[in-house]
């Protein structure tokens, strides 16, 4: 046998950097409406390769094409268009207002809209999303009020969670939001086990775990992976894949080696990959996803490929780590923009009534804003008490915190 | 009135509610159809079908998040995990996830979930199969830390455990599961139903979380104690003819600081006794609140005995384990001071 050498270590690196030009020329994209929507009672092992392609409904000129398309009404597109519109316009005054100092932290959406306003459609009332950070899309599409939004993320008097949780970390049971937690794929377990519960229960509600590219490398998500499969959990288990996770591209979580959507399939479960850009799509697949839930199938894995077009976060500058006109380059577009050319195809639209739009909703964010500043924001008016800091840890307040909260003089 | 091994005893608690409450679900690795490597859940799954009580994957972390997700929805969980030497890998999802839930969604969801561990010393279960983590629950905001010490207290703490409608860590000391032990390891041991508190009544009853129990009454110094180590001072203050006080604290959070008090300011002596490892253990914590409590009244420093800062170790298992003798020596010592 020849002589190895000596062993050298491997460290991935995105293909370009700051000063690069962008090049997307190694992401594989289906035409759209080339990918066969399966029956949802579909053995899964004969769709592994859907897991490797991408689902998409609306094609270079605006048209829904193919099997996956039809699903939706034009007043139900428009409902979806207005939904992304509200989120992005939500998005960029909250980004200002942390900027005016009004909140700590933001962090937006940009790009990815669809992911969470089009699923949201797909499920039915009392089913519960166990979200992250990055799918507020599913409280906007639900009617959540902005007002409530802006106080959680102001923490100021009207906060529903009493200044207690940083801001974006919302929480409505009623809206089928689970309590978001600052510790990534944490919830992606408990979504399984929240759908296993319904299962014993003999209920009829299903759950949606969400997590992005780079949560995946956490431990729950495996954890999640086989309770899902082991149970047969009524469950959609949602891989975002905006392809980068803060400064690190997904190949560090090991994204580029087959896909996110592939690691379901050595768990058996069925496991789709979709346009995230592609509101159709998405809620198309989800829609399916829900079905199988629904139909106690058990669970099914999607990856949304998309790209993460706004920095991570208010405390973030992609400019130090990938070129600044990558969003520009990503060739699954923007989906607002997307959805807008169909409208218009289907002559339901137009740049007008677009334009006009976008100043309603931009009339509609800012008197939400005003009514919650109304309320306080972080520095000044209305803030929630300190009493409320000691309240609430548990059902009853146990003797040490008492003596504590008195201590502090509450 | 029966007599039950800790086993029997925190079996039935589980039997009682889980046939009191449709909502109470068991599961952990080999729960279900053997029955748990301890049997302690033996007979549930042929009871209360699968959907009651059912196997889990080897997964701490799955086991903990899954259960979260299940009282989320409304169910309540009652988990085992095997050793409670294996609870890291659910860390996580007890301290930032368990623990916070109610307090972070404003009441919005809560987690009322029991996770059971056996916990502690004593059976040359080397480093992974002896350990006594309670430190590291009773350090977190939100948890509760219970730690029975015999088959009616078990039974009882557990019932209450399960009816709590907040997360509770519920430490088993195996070395207890079927008899006290007070560490003489050389004697044989007798078995529950030897003992008074091996008295376990049918059917439902509860005992409280939060209140300690006065084992042995005494003048001379105060023995705070839980687990085995209740059954160590039992032995030491025998053996050195001190009249300690014994008190079994059952519950470590939330503590019942009122019958510490009242025991040391009446004593003016204080010896702390666990199994777990000294620093930053929760002999610490109540040293200190002793401190704070009783200053005026103390003629001694508090003592604490503890397990040595070394990994729990196989050969040297009676080295390691604060028998009678080491705690005897304490007690004769505040006393000297």
């Amino acid at each position: 046998m020849a002589d190895a050498g000596m062993l050298r270590f491997h460290v991935p690196e995105p293909e370009v950097r700051p000063g690069g030009t962008p090049d997307f020329s190694n992401v594989t994209i289906a035409e759209a409406g080339s990918v066969p929507r399966p029956d949802i009672e579909v053995d899964p092992r004969t769709i592994r390769d859907m897991a490797f392609s991408i689902i998409r409904v609306l094609n270079r000129n605006g048209e829904a094409v193919g099997p996956w398309a039809g699903l939706l009404s034009s007043e139900e597109l428009l409902e979806g268009l207005r939904n992304m519109m509200t989120l992005r316009t939500f998005d960029a005054r909250m980004q200002m207002a942390q900027r005016q100092g009004k909140t700590s932290f933001y962090m937006q959406h940009l790009g990815e809209e669809a992911v969470s306003c089009a699923f949201r459609k797909a499920l039915a009332p009392g089913d519960m999303n166990f979200p992250t950070y990055r799918q507020a899309g599913l409280l906007i599409a639900d009617g959540y009020p902005m007002v409530t939004m802006m106080n959680q993320i102001y923490s100021n008097e009207a906060d529903p969670l009493k200044g207690r949780q940083l801001p974006i970390m919302y929480s409505s049971k009623e809206h089928g939001f689970f309590s978001i937690s600052g510790n990534l794929a944490t919830q992606y377990i408990q979504a399984v086990g929240w759908a296993m519960a319904s299962a014993i229960s003999n209920d009829s509600r299903i759950a949606a775990a969400w997590i992005g590219d780079g949560s995946t490398a956490e431990s729950d998500f495996h954890s999640a992976l086989v309770f899902a499969s082991t149970y047969k959990a009524p469950v959609i288990l949602n891989v975002v894949n905006n392809q980068w996770a803060i400064s690190t591209f997904q190949g560090i979580a090991r994204g580029g080696s087959g896909t996110f959507a592939a690691r379901g399939l050595g768990f058996g479960i069925p496991s789709l990959r979709v346009d995230g850009n592609d509101y159709l799509a998405v809620h198309a697949v989800a829609k399916w996803a829900a079905e199988r839930a629904r139909r106690n199938l058990g669970p099914t894995l999607v990856e949304y490929v998309t790209y993460r077009a706004g920095a991570h976060s208010s405390s973030d500058d992609p400019s130090a780590y990938r070129p600044k006109t990558e969003s520009d380059a990503w060739p699954l577009g923007d989906p607002v923009v997307r959805l807008k050319n169909h409208l218009i195809k289907l002559g339901v639209w137009s740049d007008e009534r677009h334009a006009q739009a976008e100043a309603e909703i931009l009339d509609t964010v800012i008197a939400a804003q005003k009514e919650a500043e109304s309320h306080g924001t972080l520095h000044a008016g209305g803030k929630p008490s300190t009493r409320d800091m000691f309240e609430g840890l548990y059902a009853e307040m146990p003797p040490h915190l008492r003596r504590q909260r008195q201590q502090a003089g509450v | 009135m029966p007599r039950r091994t800790m086993i029997e005893a925190i079996r039935d608690a589980m039997d009682v509610s889980m046939g009191r409450d449709e909502k109470v679900v068991v599961f952990g690795e080999d729960v279900g159809f053997f029955g748990g490597v301890f049997r302690v859940t033996h007979g549930l799954q042929a009871k209360y079908g699968k959907n009651r009580c059912f196997d889990a994957p080897i997964n701490e972390s799955g086991i903990v998040g899954s259960a979260i997700g299940m009282a989320a929805y409304g169910l309540k969980p009652c988990v085992e995990i095997q050793f409670a030497d294996y609870m890291y890998p659910a860390y996580d999802q007890l301290t930032q996830e368990a623990a916070r839930l109610r307090y972070r969604s404003n009441g919005d969801f809560t987690c009322p979930i029991v996770v059971r561990m056996p916990t502690g010393g004593g059976i040359f279960g080397g480093q992974t199969h002896s350990q006594s983590p309670e430190a590291l629950f009773t350090h977190v905001s939100g948890l509760k830390t219970v730690v029975p010490s015999n088959p009616h207290d078990a039974k009882g703490l557990l019932i209450a455990a399960i009816e709590d409608p907040d997360p509770v860590i519920f430490l088993e000391p195996k070395r207890l599961y079927n008899g006290p032990f007070d560490g003489h390891h050389d004697r044989p041991v007798t078995p529950w139903s030897k003992h008074e508190l091996g008295e376990v009544a049918d059917g439902h009853y509860t005992v409280p979380l939060g209140k300690a129990a006065i084992r042995r009454a005494g003048s001379d110094v105060t023995v705070l104690a839980y687990g085995t180590m209740v059954y160590v001072a039992q032995a030491a203050a025998e053996e050195t003819g001190i009249d300690a006080e014994i008190i079994d604290l059952r519950t470590l959070l939330p503590l019942d600081l009122d019958t510490i008090v009242a025991s040391v300011k009446k004593t003016g002596r204080c010896v702390v006794v666990h199994e777990a490892t000294l620093t930053s253990g929760f002999g610490a914590e109540l040293s200190a609140l002793v401190q704070e409590n009783c200053f005026y009244h103390l003629e001694a420093p508090v003592a604490r005995v503890a397990g040595w800062d070394t990994p729990y170790p196989h050969a040297q298992e009676w080295d390691y384990f604060p028998g009678p003798a080491r705690v005897g020596r304490a007690l004769i010592e505040t006393l000297q001071t």
